[in-house]
């Protein structure tokens, strides 16, 4: 190779000017000096502008009452609370639509991938289908078609669809049952820890086990026996203290039991649908990335397709998988401020009514930032944590 | 390195941009040659593009008169169409000259927000509309406990609703959209029970819907709305120049001066009627505007008197068929009241 063959010379000492180490330094110092001068007369340009403008400036307005309602308030909120507890009702609204997303775009994706290589026809074409028609139309129209689509195809309250369990749905969303949880149902929930400690121990023995003597034992149903079993049965014990809140018809909507709004509802399905596509593609090329070899090889120790994907193809795939994943992640995170479009109160939302009736756009832009990057980063964060757990582990 | 540097000079290039519009509002629209003017995304009546594209409607001439006073031709304005969350931003930064988007005139924001009101050109209320077809039965606001209200976020409708539920002890359900546009599509869509704005624009919106005939306005008016243009604050030439504009608008209908009688008028002797025309030996009242003496006769020339302006766009001439009421001269009753010109 024609690199290896030119020769390193030593740096010359002649004069100052041509030490590279020394021009690295003088530059490096110069950019630092730039950028912070150039920082700093932004930020005081902008504070002697809006004194200038006659503009209230200062993050004072945090305190003051909002005055305006939120349609989606997971914590207590009502036109009496602060403007600051409304930009924490938009972010948490913002990471309920990210989380919520990210879990159903890395279950789409993922079957959506693994459909792509399937050895049946017809399930490879729909799968190819799905990822070119939505990795190719824009996030916000993706929105839209769910979003009308809600409001077209679905009947007025009054006409509401009956669903089974007592549910219903209608233009204004979906209405399932509430459930209320009566005196000593705290021993449902404690029933439900232990079983699943129970599970992690069951899997951490067995795992000793097939080490030490190569016998395997059925995990997975003992688990589902136990997380299932153990909850029914302090349910039965307790004297089943449970009752649902079924959704009633009233003068303009159902009201009672648990209600999904269709901003959510469409907002959800149209980002997970669209982040799914490229998910899809990158588990493809994970796959993809394991050479053959390594699954003939499994096949050749005897292990059959199932247990080839599961214990050899997959976890050297996620490898290739998580990095990439992560971009997707932060991709659905801040696509999801196209809630705006829909009236879903999201952390863009509401900053954006805050912002719009105090007049402070500097700092309400500024909150935003903020906000966006530090839930980018936490989530950059708990990917690299993934990441690093599921790296090549030289043995 | 070479992008970092161009980085640097991207953001200087902003920050110089940020602190060029100190100039006097009057020399730098006078250069340009034209005023820049923000307007609704298009509410009938007030500010909405007609099938040509012209923007037609009381804010929209408000414009058109400060254009013939400044230039003596009402043509020299270019619209700029605002969501009612992009409208003051537009107005501090400068890129646009003057405010006319049936906004309320309230203490923060002529106080806190730069901005300085220039009068009230269209005194309205909040009120509600309902599809009386799918809600038969409900016949006034305070039926409305347990419903879904579109409204539009940022606006001062946001937080009378709020208000109003809570006085009330009612429950209701918001349905917040950034655009116009796109509240008026959910309600048309039966996401909401109500759609709650002020009462001059339920009438425009209406006009809007698939099917207007089975949407009432409910009787009661919640709050007190009273829309006008804003100019920014700290340019006093430039808010008398609109706030005359206003005036004389208001005075002309009070002498009686029309569209189609000011060339008549001109040779009128009654000293008032000099005054308002610029007709009086030696008189400089739109000299010491900073305008030409005869503004009034081009803005009437232009757009007609405020009563001219006010049928052609709300009133009998339009599809709304608003009655004056308060919006009346106070000569009629009303509180438009015209400060004189002398």
């Amino acid at each position: 190779m024609a690199s290896q063959e030119i020769l390193r010379e030593e740096p010359s000492r002649g004069s100052f000017i041509n030490d590279p180490r020394i021009r690295s330094l003088f530059f490096q110092t110069l950019v630092v000096i730039l950028l912070f001068s150039s920082i700093w007369w932004i930020v005081h340009n902008v504070i002697e502008n809006l004194q200038r403008l006659h503009i209230a400036s200062g993050f004072g307005f945090l305190k003051s009452r909002a005055g305006f309602d939120i349609s989606d308030t997971p914590i207590a909120y009502t036109s009496d609370s602060t403007y600051f507890r409304a930009l924490v009702v938009g972010l948490l609204n913002t990471i309920i639509v990210a989380v919520a997303g990210i879990v159903l775009a890395t279950v789409v994706g993922f079957t959506i991938g693994i459909g792509r290589l399937s050895q049946n026809w017809l399930i490879r074409k729909i799968c190819t289908v799905y990822v070119e028609i939505f990795r190719n139309i824009p996030p916000l129209l993706v929105i839209f078609f769910w979003y009308s689509g809600v409001l077209a195809v679905l009947p007025a309250p009054r006409e509401s669809i009956h669903l089974p369990f007592g549910s219903f749905l209608n233009q204004r969303g979906f209405y399932l049952p509430r459930v209320v949880w009566g005196d000593g149902s705290w021993l449902i929930g404690v029933a439900l820890l232990l079983a699943i400690a129970m599970a992690w121990f069951v899997a951490h023995r067995a795992r000793l086990r097939q080490k030490a003597t190569g016998q395997q034992f059925p995990v997975f149903w003992t688990s589902v026996a136990l997380i299932v079993g153990l909850p029914v049965l302090a349910f039965l014990l307790s004297g089943m203290p449970l009752t649902f809140d079924f959704p009633k018809q009233s003068t303009f909507n159902l009201t009672g039991g648990f209600w999904v709004k269709p901003e959510f509802l469409s907002l959800l399905l149209a980002l997970s649908f669209y982040t799914a596509a490229f998910i899809a593609e990158i588990v493809r090329a994970g796959i993809r990335g394991v050479s053959r070899g390594q699954s003939e090889a499994a096949g050749a120790l005897g292990l059959r397709s199932g247990p080839i994907l599961r214990l050899v193809v997959i976890p050297q795939a996620m490898r290739i998988v998580i990095p990439p994943l992560t971009s997707q992640y932060l991709n659905l995170t801040k696509n999801s401020s196209l809630a705006i479009a829909i009236g879903y109160p999201d952390l863009t939302a509401t900053a954006g009514t805050v912002l719009n009736q105090t007049g402070q756009a500097v700092e309400g832009v500024f909150i935003m930032m903020i906000a966006y990057l530090v839930l980018s980063l936490v989530t950059s964060f708990v990917m690299n944590i993934v990441n690093a757990r599921m790296a090549l582990v030289e043995r | 390195m070479k992008h970092i540097a161009l980085g640097i000079l991207g953001a200087a290039a902003l920050g110089f941009t940020a602190s060029a519009a100190s100039a006097g509002t009057l020399d730098t629209v006078k250069q340009k040659g034209f005023i820049q003017c923000g307007v609704s995304t298009g509410l009938a009546g007030f500010s909405a593009p007609d099938d040509k594209g012209d923007w037609k409607g009381i804010d929209a001439d408000f414009c058109r008169a400060v254009a013939a006073a400044v230039f003596g031709d009402a043509t020299k304005v270019k619209f700029t169409p605002l969501s009612a969350k992009e409208r003051f931003t537009a107005l501090q930064s400068g890129e646009i000259d003057i405010l006319s988007r049936n906004t309320t005139w309230t203490s923060n924001r002529d106080s806190a927000l730069g901005l300085d009101f220039v009068g009230v050109t269209y005194y309205d209320g909040q009120g509600f509309m309902i599809n009386a077809k799918k809600l038969p039965g409900v016949n006034s606001a305070l039926q409305l406990s347990g419903a879904a209200v579109c409204v539009q976020s940022g606006t001062t409708t946001e937080l009378n609703l709020a208000d109003y539920f809570k006085k009330n002890k009612m429950e209701y359900n918001p349905v917040v959209f950034e655009k116009l546009e796109e509240v008026n599509a959910a309600y048309d869509a039966g996401r909401c029970d109500a759609y709650t704005t002020d009462q001059s624009g339920l009438y425009g919106i209406r006009l809007t819907l698939s099917s207007p005939a089975d949407h009432v306005v409910l009787p009661e008016i919640i709050s007190k709305e009273p829309l006008g243009p804003a100019v920014r604050q700290g340019d006093d030439q430039w808010a008398h120049i609109a706030r005359w504009t206003y005036f004389a608008l208001l005075n002309a209908e009070e002498a009686g001066v029309t569209q189609a009688n000011v060339d008549e008028m001109k040779t009128s002797t009654d000293p008032n009627i000099q005054r308002l025309l610029g007709t009086e030996p030696d008189g400089k009242y739109g000299a010491d505007l900073g305008l030409s003496n005869d503004f009034v006769v081009n803005i009437v020339k232009a757009v007609g008197n405020y009563g001219e302006m006010f049928e052609r766009n709300v009133g009998s001439g339009s599809p709304l068929k608003i009655a004056r009421g308060i919006n009346a001269l106070w000569t009629k009753g009303g509180l438009q009241y015209g400060p004189p010109i002398r």
